[in-house]
């Protein structure tokens, strides 16, 4: 197992640069998800490691080892992709044994480790079948035995359940964690889901525009987002946003306005600040609470009722539309007139330029 | 009862036999003629069947060397098919899946030289071959068939191989695969089927090839064009032998054609029906 080190790495398509000088450690043996919207780049950081996209400048090491130039080959890595790309004119055994044959493993051999990945991922059953007979969850699975039987340095994973139904997608998330937490190996997984990324991650990788917007473990994401773009891309439902105006600043906590007027008090400190600023602030649905009493007054849109709990979406009298987790019991009906109460203990603020307010 | 739709079938159904028709119809009279004495064959009334017989053929052979003939055109159109493969894959490789911004430009341009007539190039092949010993050799015909052959052949194999989701030679290729195997193990297995129709392509026109048989070769390397052109004489033309000559030359190919007609069908139309 590995280490995967980027140094300034860099990827342009002619003059348009994909990737924008990216710093960063996968430490061995972490399940680290590379996260982000379409197009941020986050794919073509993952072909870059695993050599399928030349890299432009920078350097990239595997275990302290300079592997820019080392073609894809060589690398010792394997890559589940987002199609599986199975080899359709082979059997399931000789989809997951072709690289050992290349590497001139002795038949007995290769057919006891295809045994052994078989075993792990279920699919003894199926070593004779070509992956059209199979479906799609089967072949998922197949792609991700081809790599196992390598035993690679790094595994990495090019959104490997994007083209599963919902259910199938929850069932092979835990199976991959479980295989994680099995094999002991480092891998990188690509997700435009931060669902996946926050159920599945050792450490999340928000990626935007070719930039590495913020790094850390899934809860410190959650709790302590680093700028606007991350506060609204983990989580879900995305936290609510709110402008306001700063009116008062003290030692023991600030006051802000919003812009229908309302006040509200924040227990921050916020010493970068000063009064006239404007500011954004966050907070999550689950930190609302709704009823007759507080400050913000607000109109029900839509009740999204999911059982054990339901997301109200409301327009606030600031403009503002807003999503508060209730309790599934709740009896909300829309066009309902309400009032919210902010936890101020979980205000996120965000100054002009979108960065945190620690 | 007729509904619209069956007789719009019909209608369409008799147009095709139709055109079928008068498109088969010289090959089918060519047969016919073949079957005739020289004297029914230039007959100004047609006639059909009168006194049929393999007289034509048995001439044809004893006149010229039949086997001879089929033999070169065996090899020349076959090995100049093979090597056009053996220079075209890995190039329609290169141009499918490793494309730089000239890729287009030099397909087309490939393209552009199958419609400047061959004979434009006549002198400097004809005086090559002649410096170079080529001339009326199997080889010599070969080479430059199969460089004739080189830019459909290519064009063919980079439609088929563009159908090859990049993706699974990609997997190969961080299987440990090199280009060779990646060639070899992945893109041939899967794109057979284009590589079939685009060899008996090939083979097809190769065999039919009459400009550079006729001006290259004389005797020990002419291929079946040549031996049907043979039969065409200072004495005139004998229309019976000749239809006999013809139909002996085209015969391999066209059983070939017709075993092979779904694949070829395939790759003729493939990329409008894709």
């Amino acid at each position: 197992m590995a280490t995967v080190d980027l140094q300034q790495l860099r990827k342009s398509y002619n003059s348009t640069e994909i990737i924008k000088g990216i710093d960063l450690t996968v430490r061995d043996q972490e399940l680290t998800v590379f996260v982000g919207p379409s197009g941020c780049g986050k794919s073509t950081l993952l072909r870059m490691i695993a050599g399928l996209e030349e890299i432009t400048s920078g350097e990239l090491r595997i275990d302290g080892q300079r592997v820019n130039d080392v073609p894809a080959a060589k690398r010792g890595l394997a890559l589940v992709f987002q199609s599986y790309a199975l080899y359709p004119h082979m059997t399931v055994a000789e989809n997951m044994s072709f690289s050992l044959k290349l590497a001139g493993v002795r038949r007995a051999e290769r057919e006891a480790k295809v045994m052994e990945a078989a075993r792990i991922l279920h699919l003894e059953p199926l070593l004779d079948r070509k992956p059209k007979d199979l479906s799609g969850g089967q072949r998922q699975r197949v792609a991700i035995g081809r790599a196992i039987v390598r035993h690679p340095r790094v595994f990495l994973f090019d959104e490997p359940l994007s083209n599963l139904d919902a259910a199938l997608r929850v069932r092979m998330r835990q199976e991959l964690t479980k295989l994680h937490r099995e094999l002991k190996a480092t891998m990188i997984y690509v997700t435009h889901d931060q669902v996946e990324a926050m159920t599945m991650a050792d450490r999340i990788v928000v990626l935007q525009a070719g930039v590495v917007e913020q790094v850390g473990t899934p809860m410190e994401l959650y709790r302590s987002p680093r700028n606007l773009f991350v506060a609204g891309f983990i989580g879900s439902p995305r936290m609510n946003f709110l402008t306001a105006t700063v009116t008062s600043v003290s030692e023991t906590g600030m006051a802000m306005t919003l812009t229908d007027g309302t006040t509200i008090h924040a227990p921050l400190p916020a010493s970068a600040l000063g009064i006239g600023d404007t500011i954004t602030l966050g907070i999550r649905p689950e930190h609302i609470s709704l009823g007759v009493e507080g400050s913000i007054g607000a109109q029900v849109n839509l009740v999204e009722h999911l059982g054990s709990e339901s997301y109200v979406s409301l327009q606030a009298n600031s403009g503002e539309v807003l999503t508060v987790r209730v309790s599934g019991e709740s009896k909300i009906d829309p066009e309902e007139t309400v009032r919210l109460a902010l936890d101020t203990d979980f205000l996120h603020l965000f100054d002009a330029t979108g960065q945190r307010i620690s | 009862m007729i509904t619209p739709s069956t007789s719009r079938k019909l209608l369409l159904t008799l147009l095709g036999w139709s055109v079928a028709l008068v498109i088969a119809f010289p090959v089918i009279w060519m047969v016919l003629t073949s079957l005739k004495s020289e004297t029914e064959a230039i007959s100004r009334v047609p006639h059909l069947f009168t006194h049929v017989s393999l007289n034509n053929y048995v001439a044809v052979q004893e006149q010229a060397k039949y086997l001879r003939f089929a033999w070169n055109s065996v090899v020349v159109s076959f090995g100049s098919t093979l090597l056009a493969l053996l220079l075209g894959i890995p190039a329609a490789y290169a141009m499918a899946f490793m494309p730089t911004r000239r890729t287009r430009g030099t397909l087309l341009w490939m393209l552009s030289t199958k419609m400047m007539p061959s004979v434009g190039v006549l002198v400097p092949v004809y005086l090559l071959f002649r410096d170079t010993g080529l001339l009326d050799t199997r080889t010599g015909l070969l080479l430059v068939d199969a460089l004739g052959i080189l830019p459909v052949v290519i064009w063919m194999l980079y439609t088929f191989f563009k159908e090859v989701p990049r993706e699974v030679l990609e997997a190969g290729r961080m299987d440990g695969a090199g280009p060779l195997r990646e060639v070899y193990n992945l893109l041939l297995p899967l794109s057979m089927p284009g590589i079939v129709s685009t060899s008996l392509l090939a083979v097809i026109l190769t065999w039919n090839e009459a400009f550079w048989s006729l001006t290259l070769t004389t005797s020990r390397a002419a291929p079946l064009t040549a031996f049907i052109a043979s039969f065409s004489s200072p004495e005139g033309l004998f229309y019976a032998k000749l239809s006999a000559a013809s139909t002996m030359a085209i015969a391999p190919i066209l059983v070939l054609g017709w075993a092979s007609q779904k694949q070829l069908v395939r790759g003729l139309t493939f990329g409008a029906v894709k």
